[in-house]
């Protein structure tokens, strides 16, 4: 266990010397967090009857969203991983006592933590100040606030599960640049990367809360503002635990089929 | 020891012709070449011993390499090393669960050491010592020991100056020392050298042949080296291994193949034509 919180230390240091990535991160995120939140509004005046959040709740759930992209996006990749795969640079991994599962796991664990890490605080702070209808308010109650942190961990434990199988499948078709596009669409539009799930229409809607996605950003965003809470609340979480064990087991299944097959090509 | 009894390994290498009308076709049909990489290698090395595995390009050397640390599984075979069975594969052709394998990776690595000259296994952002810190916990290195052997190979690779930087920044030749010191630390029983001086100047193949010749000395370690450099095996190879498509062709001593005043390159050229092989 402990090699593998070595190399979680190792990427969450690395990830947090890219200071010029950051800065810029900060302002694409903040100025396309308050666009949405524009758009959000004025869908909210043609008919506030038909809205189904809270503009507050819409306010906190783009705010978070922006803040921890590096954390929750589907478009985040480990380049170094996908490379290792391409250029054959596996096969030093393969040499040691590590699982390449478990090792993958932790690094892209830490470098999405390290990434949000230095990206979410300037957000959140001025998004704290803005004028009333843009704002990030206080959640919902204490309670709420440990349960999007709890939450928080998991959605991100079940978006690199997720993303795990696309850098598995390289270890299969060589490049995986094709299903990465397919996967990272899919995944923005059902985890509600582009619009909340609460907007889809009912009955498509209940079958995407049953999928992985939406054990991803979509719970800890809402339960802050108290958008979800109570019963759907818990069963929310029960299926990320479900989605989480179940994916880690698919992924690891899959690298050990592949460690096995892989062909090291040249010298 | 490690011994190999009958390993073989082929390739499916897709074919084509050239042109854009044979890379639409080969977009619904494609043509497969199957290349026996190697045939029916056995042979056996003791401890302590330094061995030569040398060949033309594409003979099979680096397929042997990696069958022996772990990381290509063979078609068929037995690899053995130090009573602990690596792979033992059926063939494909009898057996009623055909291509069942035993696998120990991971328990199998933890005792060798491997270098491939081509590539590199220090992370390349961070400075030197930060992947050695790194390789300790991976290994599960006691701290006593890792303190001991870091200081025995910054000595006899000259890092102290190196340890610091990062490894982007270091000249092939530093870094190749660096790796080779990486790959030492959890005191590995087999080391195994794939092209470690290619690219190098005179001083640092020297510093590096230097080095392994002190270490097989003084720890006893069995290197096994692939190189296309006769003075890489002039200098260290007791014992020397010819594989050519696929098959052992000699194993034998530098002086079984040496004639007269020959130069070792003109020796081996002779070699390669003797046995049909360039």
């Amino acid at each position: 266990m402990k090699k593998y919180i070595s190399y979680f230390r190792m990427w969450l240091v690395m990830g947090l010397q890219y200071r010029a990535a950051a800065f810029g991160g900060v302002v694409t995120q903040f100025f396309w967090g308050f666009m949405e939140i524009a758009a959000m509004h004025a869908f909210h005046e043609s008919n506030p009857d038909a809205y189904p959040m809270t503009m507050e709740a819409t306010c906190s759930y783009i705010w978070f969203q922006q803040a921890f992209i590096a954390m929750l996006s589907a478009r985040v990749f480990d380049g170094q991983i996908l490379d290792s795969v391409r250029s054959g640079n596996i096969a030093y991994e393969l040499c040691r006592p590590v699982r390449i599962y478990d090792l993958w796991f932790s690094r892209s664990t830490a470098s999405r933590l390290s990434g949000a890490g230095l990206r979410c605080i300037p957000i959140l702070l001025v998004a704290v100040l803005l004028p009333k209808s843009y704002r990030l308010s206080a959640p919902a109650s204490a309670a709420s606030f440990a349960l999007f942190v709890l939450t928080l961990a998991l959605a991100v434990l079940v978006s690199v599960a997720y993303i795990m199988l696309i850098y598995i499948s390289g270890l299969y078709t060589i490049s995986s640049d094709g299903l990465r596009r397919l996967c990272s669409s899919l995944m923005d539009f059902l985890t509600g990367g582009y619009i909340p799930l609460p907007f889809f229409p009912a009955g498509i809607r209940q079958v995407l809360e049953l999928l992985p996605f939406a054990s991803m950003q979509n719970v800890p965003l809402r339960i802050y503002s108290g958008d979800l809470a109570g019963p759907a609340m818990y069963r929310a979480i029960c299926l990320q635990v479900f989605w989480l064990v179940t994916l880690v087991a698919i992924g690891r299944a899959l690298c050990r089929g592949a460690e096995r097959k892989v062909i090291i090509q040249g010298n | 020891m490690i011994t190999m009894e009958n390993v073989c390994k082929s390739y499916r290498v897709a074919k084509r012709n050239a042109g854009f009308r044979e890379a639409c076709k080969a977009l619904f049909h494609r043509e497969y070449e199957e290349i026996e990489a190697l045939k029916n290698i056995s042979f056996t090395i003791r401890d302590g011993e330094m061995v030569g595995y040398i060949g033309p390009n594409g003979a099979g050397k680096s397929s042997t390499i990696k069958i022996l640390s772990g990381i290509l599984t063979p078609d068929s075979g037995k690899v053995e090393i130090d009573d602990r069975i690596l792979w033992d594969i059926a063939g494909q052709a009898h057996s009623p669960w055909p291509r069942r394998e035993r696998y120990r990776r991971i328990d199998h690595v933890k005792q060798i050491g491997v270098v491939f000259g081509q590539r590199s296994q220090l992370w390349w952002d961070v400075p030197v010592i930060d992947s050695y810190e790194l390789l300790k916990d991976i290994y599960s290195i006691p701290d006593s020991v890792y303190r001991k052997n870091l200081d025995e190979l910054t000595e006899s690779l000259a890092l102290s100056e190196l340890l610091r930087t990062p490894t982007r920044q270091l000249s092939l030749g530093q870094r190749m020392r660096c790796e080779i010191a990486a790959s030492l630390l959890h005191s590995p029983g087999i080391l195994f050298l794939d092209e470690p001086t290619i690219g190098l100047d005179a001083v640092s193949k020297l510093a590096v042949r230097d080095f392994v010749k002190k270490l097989n000395k003084e720890h006893c370690t069995t290197v096994i080296l692939t190189t296309h450099d006769m003075q890489d095996i002039e200098a260290l190879a007791s014992r020397i291994i010819l594989i050519g498509k696929g098959r052992i062709l000699m194993d034998g001593t530098l002086g079984d193949i040496r004639k007269g005043d020959a130069t070792m390159d003109e020796t081996l050229a002779q070699l390669y034509k003797s046995y049909e092989i360039t």
